[in-house]
C-alpha cells in the first residue's frame, strides 16, 4: 500500500481525483455551504482522530508485522484526512487549509464520533474499535463513490480501496482473537460490550445529514445500518463473540461537537507546535 | 553505524583448517556466502551478533522518533515521519530474517535484547527534546548509518548484503527528509533556528560515537575485515562523516559544536575533537539518559503483546486441526 503522499505534492486535494471547483457545483453552492462544511469535517475528523490514535502504537506493537500494519492504516487515514479537510476548507471559502482545520480548531468544533477518540488500551480495544468503524466506513465510502458531488465521489473511490483492506484485516483479527485463547476471547468480548454503546452514534442522522442526503451528496447514515449489521453479525459469529444486548446509542454527540474528556488531550498533544509557535512554517 | 564493538570469534591465521582456507579464498575472490553453504562457526556467530545488533537498533530506533509522531506540526510531516519510522520496523524485519538464515530465530534474538545480552546502537539512548531533533536524527544519525551501510552492500554474506541494498535506498531518502526539516528550521523563525542549533549541539558527538571507538588496535576488527563483514575502520568512516557533514552544517548556517574543528590542508580532511569515550562506555553499560525507557518500552511491548500473539497462534492451531478433520471426513 503506497500510503505516503509525495513530499512535493503541491496540492493534496488533487490526489482525490478532483480537478476543480467548476466541475462540481456543490462545492460553491452557498446554500449548501454550512452543512457541507460540517459534513466534510465529520469525514476528515473521523480519519484524523483514528489515525492519531493508531500512530500512538508506532514502536510499541505486539509484533513487528503488527507495528507496521498499524502504521500503514494510520498513514492511509492521514491521507484521507488531508483530502477531506482540504475540501472542507475549499467549501468553507475562508482560506483555511487542511492543516489549519486539523491544528487550529478546539474540541467543540471537532466532528468525529466519540468511539474513535477513546484511548487505545490494549490490542483488543484497538482491534475492536477498528473493526466496528471499518465496517461503517467501508459501507459509507461505497455509497459515497456514487455521490452527486464529483469531488466527494473521487475521494471516496480512492479511500474505499484502502478501507476495504482495513476491514478485511480487522475482520480477520477479530475472528482470530475471538476464537483464539480463552484470554483473547474474553478480552475481545469485554471490549465489544464496552464499545457497543458508542456504535449507535455512527448511524444517527441530523439536519446536516438530511441536507447532504437531499443534495444527493451522502446517504442518510441510518441507511448504512443494515449493511453494517450484516458484516458485524457475520464476523462476530465466526469469532464466537456475542452481540451485546444493550443499547447502542448511549454515548453520542461527537458529530455535533460534544466529546469525551479524551479529545482535549489528543488536541493538546497534536496541536502543540502550531499553538506554541503561531505562524511558523514547518 | 548501528553495530558497535561487535566481538569477532576468529582463529588466528596459523590455525586455519583446509576448509577455512578455502572459505577465506572464496571471500578474497569476492564471492558471496549463501545460507546453506559451509562457513566457520566464528563467522556465523559474529554475523549473528552484528546483524542482530543492527536489527535491534532499527526497532529500538523507532522509539526516539516515535516520540514526536503525535506532535508532528503538520499532516504531511506526520505522514512522512510515521512512514519513516515504519520503514525502520521494516528494516528490522529484513535483518531478523537475514539472521534467521544463520540459524537463530527472531524470538531468540528478542530474548537476548530484552535480557540485556545483546546491545543496540548507543545513539538511541539519547532523548528527542524538540521537533528539530527529527531533522537532526534524519540528517546526522541516518547519515552516519549510511556511511557504514553503503559499503556493507558488498559484504560477504549474501542475505545481509541484499538486505542492505534495500535498506540503503530508504536510508538515503530518510537523510534527505531529515535535512529538509533542518532547512525549514534553520531558515525559519528565531525560535526554530535556536531549536535547530540546539539539536545539532546535542546530536553531534553522539553521532560521532556511532562509529565506535578507534579500532586500530582491535583484533576483532581485523578478523571481521578479513571476512568482509566489516568493510572500513571506524576511524575512516568517522572522518568521512565529518568531512561530508561539516559543509552541510555550514550551508544550514549552523555551528558544529567543536571549537577545534578546522580544515587540515595537508591531510585533506577536517581535524576534529573526539567524542567523550567515557560517556560512550557509560551509555553502553546502561547509564545513558534513556536506556531504561528505551529497553523498558520494548520489553513492555513484548510482554503486553503476549496474549495477542498467543491468541493468533491458538487460532492458527485450531484452524489447522479443523482443516485436517475436514480432510479426514472427506476421505
Amino acid at each position: 500500500m503506497p500510503s505516503l503522499p509525495d513530499m512535493t505534492t503541491p496540492k493534496v486535494e488533487t490526489l482525490g481525483g478532483g480537478t476543480g471547483v467548476e466541475q462540481d457545483p456543490h462545492v460553491s453552492d452557498a446554500a449548501l455551504r454550512a452543512p457541507f462544511f460540517d459534513w466534510l469535517c465529520r469525514m476528515g475528523d473521523n480519519t484524523l482522530i483514528l489515525s492519531h490514535r493508531l500512530s500512538e502504537w508506532c514502536g510499541h506493537g505486539p509484533a513487528l508485522e503488527e507495528d507496521i500494519a498499524l502504521a500503514n492504516t494510520a498513514l492511509d487515514l492521514i491521507g484521507h484526512t488531508q483530502m477531506w479537510l482540504a475540501l472542507a476548507g475549499e467549501v468553507e471559502g475562508q482560506g483555511r487549509s487542511a492543516d489549519d482545520l486539523a491544528y487550529l480548531r478546539d474540541v467543540m468544533t471537532f466532528r468525529n464520533v466519540q468511539l474513535l477518540e477513546l484511548p487505545n488500551g490494549d490490542m483488543a480495544r484497538t482491534t475492536m474499535r477498528q473493526f466496528l468503524f471499518d465496517a461503517f466506513h467501508a459501507a459509507l465510502l461505497e455509497k459515497l463513490s456514487g455521490s452527486t458531488s464529483l469531488r466527494v465521489a473521487g475521494i471516496a473511490a480512492k479511500a474505499l480501496k484502502e478501507v476495504t483492506y482495513h476491514l478485511e484485516r480487522s475482520s480477520d483479527l477479530v475472528v482470530r482473537l475471538g476464537d483464539g485463547t480463552e484470554d483473547s476471547h474474553a478480552r475481545m468480548q469485554t471490549t465489544l460490550d464496552a464499545f457497543w454503546p458508542y456504535t449507535g452514534e455512527m448511524f444517527l442522522g441530523d439536519d446536516v445529514d438530511a441536507a447532504m442526503a437531499e443534495a444527493g451528496i451522502a446517504p442518510p447514515p441510518q441507511d448504512l445500518r443494515p449493511e453494517w449489521d450484516r458484516v458485524i453479525r457475520e464476523v462476530l459469529d465466526e469469532a464466537t463473540l456475542a452481540i451485546p444486548e444493550r443499547r447502542a446509542d448511549v454515548h453520542k454527540g461527537g458529530k455535533t461537537g460534544r466529546h469525551t474528556e479524551h479529545l482535549g488531550y489528543i488536541l493538546a498533544e497534536m496541536q502543540f507546535l502550531q499553538r506554541a509557535y503561531p505562524g511558523a512554517s514547518w | 553505524m548501528y553495530a558497535q564493538m561487535v566481538k569477532s570469534d576468529g582463529p588466528s591465521d596459523a590455525e586455519l583448517s583446509p576448509e577455512e582456507r578455502a572459505f577465506q579464498a572464496r571471500i578474497d575472490a569476492g564471492e558471496k556466502i549463501e545460507p546453506k553453504e559451509w562457513m566457520p562457526e566464528g563467522y556465523r556467530k559474529t554475523l549473528i551478533r552484528q546483524i542482530g545488533q543492527h536489527a535491534h537498533s532499527e526497532i529500538v530506533g523507532q522509539l526516539p522518533e516515535g516520540n514526536w509522531i503525535t506532535r508532528a506540526p503538520t499532516l504531511e510531516r506526520k505522514a512522512i515521519l510515521l512512514a519513516k519510522v515504519q520503514d525502520e520496523a521494516g528494516h528490522g524485519l529484513y535483518l531478523y530474517s537475514a539472521a534467521e538464515t544463520l540459524g537463530v530465530s527472531r524470538d531468540e534474538l528478542f530474548e537476548k535484547l530484552h535480557s540485556g545480552k545483546m546491545k543496540y546502537s548507543s545513539i538511541f539512548n539519547y532523548p528527542t527534546l524538540s521537533w528539530a531533533d527529527m531533522g537532526a536524527i534524519g540528517w546526522l544519525v541516518d547519515g552516519a548509518a549510511i556511511m557504514n551501510q553503503v559499503p556493507l552492500q558488498r559484504t560477504s554474506y549474501g542475505p545481509y548484503a541484499r538486505a542492505m541494498v534495500r535498506i540503503c535506498k530508504e536510508e538515503s531518502f530518510h537523510q534527505r527528509q531529515g535535512y529538509s526539516i533542518m532547512m525549514k528550521m534553520a531558515r525559519g523563525t528565531e525560535a526554530q533556528r535556536e531549536m535547530a542549533q540546539d539539536a545539532l549541539n546535542r546530536f553531534w558527538y553522539p553521532s560521532l560515537m556511532m562509529f565506535g571507538p578507534s579500532d586500530k588496535d582491535s583484533v576483532h576488527s581485523a578478523q571481521s575485515m578479513a571476512w568482509k563483514i566489516k568493510m572500513n575502520t571506524n576511524d575512516e568512516l568517522r572522518q568521512k562523516f565529518v568531512d561530508e557533514t561539516v559543509p552541510q552544517a555550514e550551508y544550514l548556517g549552523l555551528t558544529v559544536p567543536d571549537p577545534d574543528l578546522s580544515w587540515n590542508e595537508d591531510r585533506g580532511h577536517y581535524d576534529f575533537t573526539q567524542p567523550d569515550w567515557d560517556e560512550f562506555f557509560e551509555v553502553l553499560r546502561g547509564n545513558g539518559p534513556c536506556n531504561e525507557e528505551r529497553l523498558g518500552a520494548r520489553v513492555k511491548a513484548w510482554d503486553d503483546g503476549a496474549w495477542f500473539r498467543d491468541g493468533l497462534n491458538a487460532y492458527a492451531d485450531k484452524a489447522a486441526a479443523r482443516r485436517l478433520a475436514a480432510k479426514t471426513a472427506a476421505e
